[in-house]
């Protein structure tokens, strides 16, 4: 990061995104978004999960200039938003709750007119910095046809172009490999992962949860408008206990012993049989098995992904908040 | 965080009006807008050709006498004698519906439509800056204004000269002009609906800011035109009447006497000047304020 400079606001701190107590409640009274205090980190790949109407949304709207803060404070690369829209979001790429094309225009047609509505945009290099955020996307192509010809895969294609435009220090990705197929999601993936490598700070939602542990470096959680967790993606994973493993055929004894030995909450799920890891040796359960008759194929401690921190967390799966 | 400041101020001032040049070109490269010209074009086209059957017996049009007198609209009897007059005729036919309810479109869709598509946050963060969309907006809608009335006056101007003799004409006043000067005021006269339909394109894009339909916003605007042509007709309204932005729409034929009459001619310019001013505020206080969650 650069030095603050002298005319730098006090009390952004030192992340990319910093909010203090970002609360939103909307005319009707819901609380959407309540007292979060995020901060992002400079180079970071940063994961933001939640449930469907947890506020995700919500944020990045008030990040991004678009809603104004019932209360509390959001800054990005620095400076106050939505006061500094005009400064901070030229350095902004902004991929939010999918992308919006025109349909009556081609392609690169979208993409120019949405670079002409930046007034820090160089209109000399414009046509060549389309042709390279369509070339980046795999979309050169298709540059000619119609938006509305377009497959929802190359709408956010294009959508993703858009956030490209230009280099950008912060790149704010809502659900970035929504309707791609597996390929696609893998050339996004790592196209997010190039970008980073370069020192781009890319604020990425999803809900797939696999999808932030294969890319993000940090993640953060909400729920219900309320931030739960934040913090490095391995630090969140190792919060959870991993769990205890034993393939089986003999499925019944090898619960029974496992209880016998203190083994808290064993499940029995067709050949496998998990439960809590014991506090001592593990080996030592794997010979009482052993010594009980039954034929271990696999005993082991897996590692607790991060679905497991976030169901852990949230206390919910991806159900829709009420 | 000193990139904020440096990359911001090599900014060419210029640069700002490639969203301008990007809206005009979006605007009047679309389909619906090109249809909504050829409607206007085709009105003087009808009217002339329906003008040249009535009359083509030789016996003249309604037979009425004065050039205000008889049916239908301004000047219509005169077209026979002098082709130019169906510029007027036809812009004293538009002017009451065809032409507000197409600059109600394209006001009514112009931030609603955008809001509708999704668009509008992908502009807001680009960052089209609210105001600057705004009067991109509403500069855009001025100039549809005045393309469309060019459309109608070229149009009519164009059959009237294939359909009817050209030559020196008649003011109302009864005075007789050069063909030269008749066409200088019938540019004056475009110019002159082209601001009369200021106001309606201000209340327009106010409706706009008010919602994420386009076609809410536009029906809206089209419904208060039709209100207020409606009660501008009754006669027991009559002291609110010059406060509607169409009261003194058709005093454009006011600059067809020698010396030209002004008074309403200034009154409307006027209200249109007012609409523009209160509709315009109203419009930039509610958009730059509303949070845009579509």
């Amino acid at each position: 990061m650069d030095e603050p400079s002298a005319t730098a606001e006090q009390g952004a701190g030192d992340g990319v995104i910093h909010t203090r107590a970002l609360t939103k409640r909307y005319r009707g009274g819901q609380l959407a978004v309540d007292g979060l205090d995020l901060t992002v980190p400079a180079g970071s790949v940063f994961g933001f999960l939640g449930p469907n109407g947890s506020g995700k949304t919500t944020t990045i709207r008030m990040l991004m200039g678009l809603i104004e803060p019932t209360s509390g404070t959001a800054h990005v690369l620095g400076r106050p938003m939505p006061r500094a829209t005009r400064a901070v979001l030229p350095h902004v790429g902004a991929l939010i709750e999918g992308p919006a094309l025109y349909g009556f225009l081609s392609g690169r047609d979208n993409l120019l007119r949405y670079d002409s509505a930046d007034p820090a945009a160089d209109p000399r290099t414009r046509r060549a910095r389309v042709a390279a955020a369509l070339d980046r996307v795999g979309l050169a192509a298709a540059a000619g046809k119609k938006a509305k010809a377009y497959s929802l895969g190359m709408k956010q294609r294009l959508g993703l172009a858009a956030a490209l435009l230009q280099p950008r220090r912060l790149l704010v990705l809502d659900e970035p490999t929504n309707g791609l197929d597996p390929q696609g999601m893998r050339e996004i993936r790592a196209l997010i992962r190039e970008l980073a490598s370069d020192g781009t700070t890319v604020f990425l939602s999803s809900h797939l949860l696999d999808e932030i542990e294969q890319v993000c470096t940090h993640a953060a959680v909400m729920a219900q408008g309320r931030l739960i967790t934040q913090g490095a993606v391995t630090d969140l994973a190792a919060g959870i206990r991993g769990r205890l493993v034993v393939t089986t055929p003999d499925t019944g004894d090898a619960a029974r012993v496992l209880k016998e030995r203190g083994v808290a909450d064993v499940i029995v799920d067709e050949d496998r049989v998990t439960g809590e890891p014991p506090d001592g040796e593990p080996a030592d359960l794997n010979a009482a098995l052993v010594a009980a008759g039954v034929r271990v194929r696999g005993f082991g401690v897996e590692r607790a992904s991060l679905e497991d921190a976030f169901v852990a967390l949230t206390g919910e799966g991806f159900d829709v908040a009420g | 965080m000193l990139q904020v400041e440096t990359i911001g101020s090599r900014r060419s001032p210029l640069w700002t009006f490639g969203l301008l040049r990007s809206e005009l070109a979006v605007t009047f490269g679309r389909w619906r807008t090109l249809a909504l010209l050829g409607v206007l074009a085709a009105v003087p086209v009808l009217v002339g050709i329906a003008v040249k059957i009535e009359t083509s017996d030789g016996s003249a049009l309604g037979g009425s006498g004065g050039p205000e007198g008889g049916g239908g609209p301004a000047f219509i009897t005169q077209i026979t004698n002098n082709g130019l007059f169906l510029v007027f005729t036809a812009l004293a036919a538009t002017l009451p519906f065809f032409l507000p309810m197409a600059v109600g479109v394209v006001a009514g869709d112009a931030i609603a439509g955008e809001a509708n598509a999704g668009t509008l946050r992908y502009l807001l963060v680009a960052p089209a800056g609210r105001t600057r969309l705004l009067l991109t907006k509403y500069a855009t809608t001025m100039a549809f204004c005045l393309t469309a009335t060019l459309v109608v006056a070229v149009s009519a101007l164009t059959v009237g000269a294939l359909l009817f003799p050209l030559g020196d004409l008649t003011t109302i006043s009864g005075t007789r002009i050069s063909f030269a000067e008749g066409l200088g005021r019938a540019l004056l006269i475009a110019l002159v609906v082209a601001a009369s339909l200021i106001g309606i394109a201000a209340l327009g894009l106010f409706v706009s800011t008010l919602t994420n339909s386009g076609i809410a916003a536009m029906a809206t605007t089209v419904g208060l035109l039709i209100t207020v042509q409606i009660l501008d007709q009754i006669p027991q309204l009559h002291a609110i009447h010059p406060y509607f932005f169409s009261h003194y729409w058709l005093s454009f034929a006011d600059l067809m006497r020698e010396p030209v009459y002004w008074d309403d001619l200034v009154r409307n310019l006027g209200l249109q000047g007012l609409y523009a001013a209160v509709f315009g505020s109203a419009a930039w206080a509610r958009f730059t304020t509303k949070d845009v969650t579509a």
